[in-house]
């Protein structure tokens, strides 16, 4: 589904992604962990079309399409989400107009038809279920007034309603307390299937306890130095990071 | 004496139609007629040395001189006044003009309330009530302001609201001024007084509005606003109509103790627009709230000048005005507020945000604090800005295409000053106007629908 080779990233003129490589295929998980600064929202942010990042080196091919071509709005269509890691406000941006405006577009570069205001409320009502969140929040400006661990359910909440392709939640995790974490985990799992791919970018392994990922690496100062599955987790939480680089480059 | 040949036909149309006039007879008021065209002779349009109108020159509006409209107003469409109405509830008092004059058969008096009065001005000024003869045209018509001479020379029709002690209205007042465009040059001079008396509540929609293209008018409208203590008035006014309108307005605020004034205005339409607000706090604990909104494109020439008074101590005020520039507008914000020197402990804030859409877009800012008084808590600023670059990806990344994100985020920008209307039928209305006015929004039907939004 997601193929990255070689991918070196600027920002303002400073070489943050130093040679990304990374597939991930259909139904699978994966999770990056890495230091502060390592570069994982500016991998993120570059998945997600947005602009500022200049790409010097290598491609990203997503479902056979070069996914580095296509403007953020098409990438989205395309089934790319990214559940950001600072969530952005919209003052006077109605929460549930501007869900069903993006269903909409999407579903109109799908060429299906707009989905009737009663269809949406149901899938919205449904969707809410599963993250317990509040309906109030619906009627207010997007994250608007939100507390933090109100903005990521409601990154997760918007996941479920586009069911995305390819999801890539930067640390949607952090800081949720326990019940947070526990409904955002549910959101993610209820949105697992062969399908779909979810890329997990995150500091800690506590999300991971609740969402098995089929494969954790590592990145590192631009780069992804090393792979392995569940354990490697367990191993960084332990151990941290430290030692993880140096251990690559020896290998 | 010397008169500019912009201000004769003015004259001369005033001694033609001085008889005629409602309450010709009455001499208080046929003096308060000549006082004031007397003002608006020696004092002429303004000129390129009033600092006052350093950015709004009104050299368009003298080059032909404007006059009043013949047409019948009962013989406006229903459909047009329906169309520009808005959802107005069954049960609202709702009052009618068309090209300036009343039209009774698409007005609605419903009973207003106890103890409310709502009148036509035309009838209030033949039959002249106490309050009115005690308060019409004593706020307006400061110096340098000769539109409120002008009105009140010439003021034919409006509405004359009267509260009593106490009263209040249980649905809005709606005041619709049509402009039909069907006859060149038309100018109306609406006229609005409103007095509240001690402890009443008053809700007051004074909405312009044209039919269609239509030839060029011009609206000159006046408004006085009346509260004695504990009363509190909430004045909406909502100004679209269409491009070839000049709407040049003032609205004067007298505040007794304890009274609490809000304007709400909103102001999308027209080609050369002057909104000014004078509110005097002349008695200890007023309070007074100005909002505004204004979304100005191609052309378009909107200037807001505001001015609060803080007379006595502990008043309050509160002024937030938030405005998008898009295509060739030119935009004026001059609020000045002033604190006197017994007005201790007075409170005064006040904003004012813009958004620019376009680069060959002119905004002149200035808020003023004048303050002469020690123990005070004041603030103001101003903001000119861009569309955030976050919030846009944030919509792109869901599927938004760009066009449409911006108008949602322009979109967003003002609503936010339509959230605390509690009228729901205005505030609709107003929401639908100004997705109406957006680029971009085409794509994004039933913005501005709140039912489908939140249902
Ligand atoms: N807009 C920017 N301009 C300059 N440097 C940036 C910008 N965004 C990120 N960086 C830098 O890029 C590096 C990686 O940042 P980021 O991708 O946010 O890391 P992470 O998400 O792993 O914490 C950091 O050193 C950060 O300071
Ligand atoms: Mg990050």
């Amino acid at each position: 589904m997601l193929q990255i080779a070689d991918l070196h990233v600027r920002v303002d003129g400073k070489e943050i992604l130093k040679g990304v490589d990374l597939e991930v295929s259909a139904g699978e998980v994966h999770a990056i962990m890495g230091p502060n600064g390592s570069g994982k929202s500016t991998l993120a942010h570059v998945l997600a079309g947005r602009e500022g990042y200049e790409v010097t080196r290598g491609e990203v091919r997503y479902e056979g399409r070069d996914l580095l071509a296509l403007a953020a709005e098409e990438r989205a269509c395309a089934g790319v989400f990214l559940a950001f890691q600072y969530p952005v406000e919209l003052p006077g941006v109605n929460n549930t107009y501007f869900l069903r405006a993006a269903l909409n577009a999407m579903r109109r570069h799908r060429g299906e038809e707009e989905i009737s205001a009663m269809a949406f409320m149901k899938l919205v009502r449904e969707r809410l279920r599963v993250l317990h969140m509040d309906q109030a929040l619906l009627k207010r400006p997007v994250n608007v007034g939100f507390s933090g661990g109100e903005k990521k359910r409601n990154e997760i909440f918007q996941m479920a309603v586009l069911e995305p392709r390819l999801a890539i939640l930067d640390e949607t995790d952090s800081g949720l307390d326990i019940d947070a974490l526990r409904d955002v985990a549910s959101g993610v799992n209820a949105l697992r299937s062969a399908e779909r791919a979810m890329v997990l970018v995150t500091h800690y392994q506590r999300l991971l306890s609740h969402v098995a990922p089929d494969f954790v690496h590592v990145l590192n100062d631009g780069r992804i130095v090393k792979s392995g599955d569940h354990k490697l987790a367990l191993h960084l939480e332990e151990y941290g990071y430290a030692g993880v680089g140096e251990e690559a480059a020896l290998s | 004496m010397n008169v500019s040949p912009a201000v004769a036909p003015y004259l001369e149309s005033f001694r033609e139609r001085r008889p005629a006039l409602p309450g010709g007879s009455l001499p208080w008021l046929r003096q308060i007629r000549e006082a004031a065209i007397a003002q608006f002779r020696d004092r002429g349009f303004p000129g390129p040395r009033d600092e006052d109108w350093k950015y709004t020159r009104t050299a368009p509006l003298e080059r032909q001189p404007f006059r009043a409209a013949t047409g019948d107003p009962e013989d406006a469409a229903d459909a047009d006044v329906a169309r520009c109405a808005g959802r107005v509830p069954a049960g609202c008092c709702r009052l009618v003009f068309v090209d300036g004059r009343l039209s009774r058969a698409h007005s609605a008096f419903e009973d207003p309330g106890d103890g409310v009065v709502v009148t036509a001005m035309r009838d209030a000024l033949e039959r002249p009530p106490e309050a009115l003869r005690r308060h019409f045209g004593r706020y307006a018509g400061r110096e340098g302001f000769p539109f409120a001479a002008l009105n009140t020379a010439f003021a034919d029709d409006g509405a004359f609201i009267h509260l009593q002690r106490r009263a209040s209205t249980p649905h809005p007042v709606h005041l619709l001024f049509l402009s039909t465009g069907r006859e060149p040059d038309v100018v109306s001079h609406p006229r609005v007084l409103v007095i509240a008396e001690v402890a009443s509540r008053a809700l007051v929609v004074e909405h312009y509005a044209g039919v269609g293209a239509g030839s060029r008018c011009f609206n000159n409208a006046v408004t006085e606003v009346v509260l004695e203590s504990g009363a509190c008035v909430e004045h909406y006014k909502v100004q679209l109509e269409g491009e070839s309108t000049y709407h040049i307005a003032s609205i004067e605020v007298q505040q007794a103790e304890n009274s609490h004034f809000t304007s709400h205005l909103t102001s999308l339409g027209g080609r050369l627009v002057r909104h000014d607000i004078n509110v005097r706090m002349a008695a200890p604990h007023a309070r007074c709230d100005l909002q505004g909104l204004y979304l100005a494109s191609g052309r378009q020439h909107m200037d807001f000048h505001t001015r609060i008074d803080h007379l006595e101590p502990g008043c309050t005020s509160n002024e937030v005005y938030k405005g998008v520039l898009d295509g060739r507008a030119r935009g004026v914000f001059n609020g000045r507020v002033l604190v006197h020197p017994d007005a201790q402990k007075s409170d005064a804030h006040q904003a004012n945000d813009n958004l620019l859409l376009s680069p060959h877009v002119e905004i002149d800012t200035k808020p003023q604090l004048e303050i002469h008084a020690d123990d005070v808590k004041c603030s103001h600023g101003a903001t000119v800005g861009q569309l955030d670059e976050s919030m846009l990806f944030y919509l792109r990344a869901r599927g938004i295409e760009e066009r449409s994100a911006r108008a949602l985020l322009t979109f967003g920008f003002l609503e936010q000053m339509l959230e605390t209307v509690p009228i729901s039928w205005l505030r609709e209305s107003l929401e639908h106007g100004i997705a109406g006015r957006l680029p971009g929004a085409a794509d994004l039907p039933g913005l501005g629908d709140r039912e489908e939004a939140t249902s």
